[in-house]
């Protein structure tokens, strides 16, 4: 079994996808990992046993769902004591849609025991499926059962615990938004990245900044300020022009050899308001996406000093990655 | 240019007026006139209809009328809906109803037609509205010829023009005549589908786009105003050199050239 051969690892940046059935976890795999289409997520056959996914980003990632109807500690399926050590968040997704009473009960023992296993654990509750809720009706949903989770952990006496909770949907980007946030936490040097970032924007004159990884679109890291969603979906889209646009003018199998070096994908867009889109292609299938807004009618200067401080920025990343990768 | 689009009801009560009482009660009112100065008839067939024998019966109906009332008229079919038959039946499928088609309005009124294989669902649509719009642009000739005496001092690698708010391609040119067949056919209908949900996406923060400047793997890609109603996209090959950063010197160039096309462009514009 392939779990076994992640466990083996030891990997860090792991993340645990759990749910009782049908509350929406290999669609929310499919939808960010596989680039699926929501709709087409209606068809998914269940998932029967545990599956683990790799992605390479920043970091090497796994996912792992494991199938809600099965009983968790059943000790033939698999060492869930190795499990939980070994991994760096629990992902509980609530069907917010169905009764989630038992959902709950269910999740109150899993953190019971991942706890007393596990103690540097982030658990993430993705309270899913809010599409079909009403917006007042959203926020009444997420008090209540933060409330009810709260309630169970103090029975138990883990009133300590930290648990995050996310409004989710497959049909808009807080899923994408969510597990950005989720995926964040496992990255050890996110607070060079941001740092990194933020002196980039302070030189660079930008107004948002993020790095993205370009399959997922997940943003791996952004600067400090505030996270405007409307942005966040703008420059997620972006991307997509960007890559299917280069798509369509491909150079059929000319220069295969490989010793050609292209120059890295850049694309920059200007809007009416004033505002430039800006793309620069980095390291390992990551893309830095942009918002600025140019003061100058002579902005080939501007875009110049911009490009230049990309490259700075991407040469330290370079350096990051590697000095990271000899620990 | 202004378009007049009639979106006639297709329940049979509206049909039965459209086609008997507007068309012949000549002195009934004023919507007799139907039929009368068409320029284009798009006649929309679901791939899926129970009653073909009935949906080609009012199609000749429809034929009968323009026949009498705008014999100049341009007629396309779509047949649409086509995301719901499986792919291999499709090109079988629509090769079937549009020869039927076909013989129906060329043995009676020996009307030409142009049929498309449709679905709102992909790119399909753009290309048949591009081709239906296309057929309506009265200086056509002159934008084409504009546009490639315009490739010939860029060299690029393709050039093509679109229509700003519906993105509909309405003219193109190309660098290698015969073989362009190594891009993919169909470049035309996704780049007006990915355009278009482009500007979806920047509507979110309450704005348009002006211009996009791509330098992607293999090409540049420049997509600028070109006149107040014409976008233009232009595809350079990179020049296959080691990297040395971005030529910004080539970058200034393609605008400028823009620039220069762009009063040419508006001269057209105003004399139409």
């Amino acid at each position: 079994m392939d779990a076994e051969a992640v466990l083996a690892k030891h990997n860090n940046a792991t993340i645990l996808l759990m749910g009782l059935r049908r509350s929406g976890k290999s669609s929310i795999c499919k939808v960010v990992f596989h680039d699926m289409q929501p709709l087409d997520t209606l068809y998914l056959e269940s998932t029967t046993k545990p599956t683990t996914e790799n992605f390479k980003s920043l970091i090497d990632l796994a996912v792992m769902e494991l199938p809600g109807q099965l009983n968790l500690f059943e000790p033939s399926l698999y060492d869930s004591e190795k499990l939980f050590s070994s991994i760096g968040a629990l992902v509980y997704v609530i069907d917010s849609q169905d009764e989630y009473l038992s959902a709950l009960q269910n999740l109150a023992v899993i953190i019971k025991y991942a706890c007393s296993v596990n103690s540097k654990l982030h658990i993430e509750v993705l309270i899913h499926k809010i599409d079909g809720l009403s917006e007042d009706f959203r926020l009444e949903t997420q008090r209540d059962i933060m409330q009810r989770v709260g309630d169970d952990l103090l029975d138990y006496g883990l009133d300590g615990v930290q648990i995050s909770f996310y409004l989710t949907s497959i049909f808009d980007h807080s899923i994408y938004e969510a597990f950005s946030r989720i995926v964040q936490k496992l990255i050890y040097e996110l607070p060079a990245l941001e740092n990194l970032l933020d002196l980039l924007m302070q030189y660079s004159t930008l107004d948002k900044v993020f790095l993205f990884d370009v399959n997922s679109k997940i943003y791996v890291a952004t600067d400090s300020s505030p996270v405007d969603m409307q942005t966040y979906e703008v420059c997620a889209e972006f991307i997509d022009v960007t890559i299917d646009l280069d798509g369509l003018y491909e150079n059929s199998g000319q220069e295969a050899d490989g010793t050609v070096r292209s120059q890295p994908t850049r694309c920059v867009s200007k809007l009416q308001s004033g505002s430039v889109l800006y793309l620069h292609q980095m390291i390992r299938g990551l893309a830095l996406v942009a918002v600025m807004r140019l003061e100058d009618d002579n902005d080939t200067n501007a875009l110049a000093v911009i490009d230049h401080n990309v490259l700075v920025f991407k040469k330290s990343l370079e350096k990051l990655w590697e000095r990271a990768r000899i620990k | 240019m202004t378009l007049n689009l009639w979106d006639c009801g297709g329940q049979d009560v509206f049909m039965e007026n459209f086609l008997s009482n507007d068309s012949d009660n000549q002195n009934s009112n004023s919507s007799s006139n139907i039929f009368k100065k068409c320029e284009v008839l798009i006649h929309v067939f679901d791939v899926e209809s129970k009653e073909v024998q009935k949906d080609i019966e009012i199609f000749k109906r429809v034929l009968d009328n323009l026949h009498k009332f705008s014999p100049g008229v341009k007629i396309f079919i779509l047949v649409h809906k086509m995301d719901l038959i499986q792919i291999n039946k499709r090109q079988e499928l629509f090769d079937i109803m549009f020869n039927k088609l076909h013989h129906v309005a060329w043995d009676n009124y020996k009307f030409k037609i142009k049929g498309f294989a449709t679905s709102i669902w992909d790119e399909s649509l753009y290309k048949a509205w591009s081709q239906i719009v296309c057929s309506l642009i009265p200086n056509i000739s002159l934008y084409e010829e504009l546009l490639s005496k315009f490739n010939s001092i860029l060299n690029a690698r393709e050039m093509i023009l679109f229509e700003k708010t519906t993105f509909l391609v309405i003219s193109s040119t190309n660098k290698f005549n015969a073989g362009s067949d190594e891009l993919d056919p169909k470049r035309f209908e996704k780049i007006s589908n990915i355009i278009k949900t482009y500007k979806q996406s920047v509507n979110k923060i309450r704005t348009n786009f002006n211009n996009l400047v791509l330098h992607g793997r293999n090409s540049s890609i420049y997509l600028d105003v070109l006149t107040s109603n014409i976008y233009i996209m232009i595809i350079m090959d990179n020049p296959k050199s080691t990297f040395t950063g971005y030529q910004i010197d080539d970058e200034n160039l393609v605008l400028e050239n823009i620039k220069v096309a762009r009063a040419e462009f508006e001269k057209i514009e105003k004399g139409a």
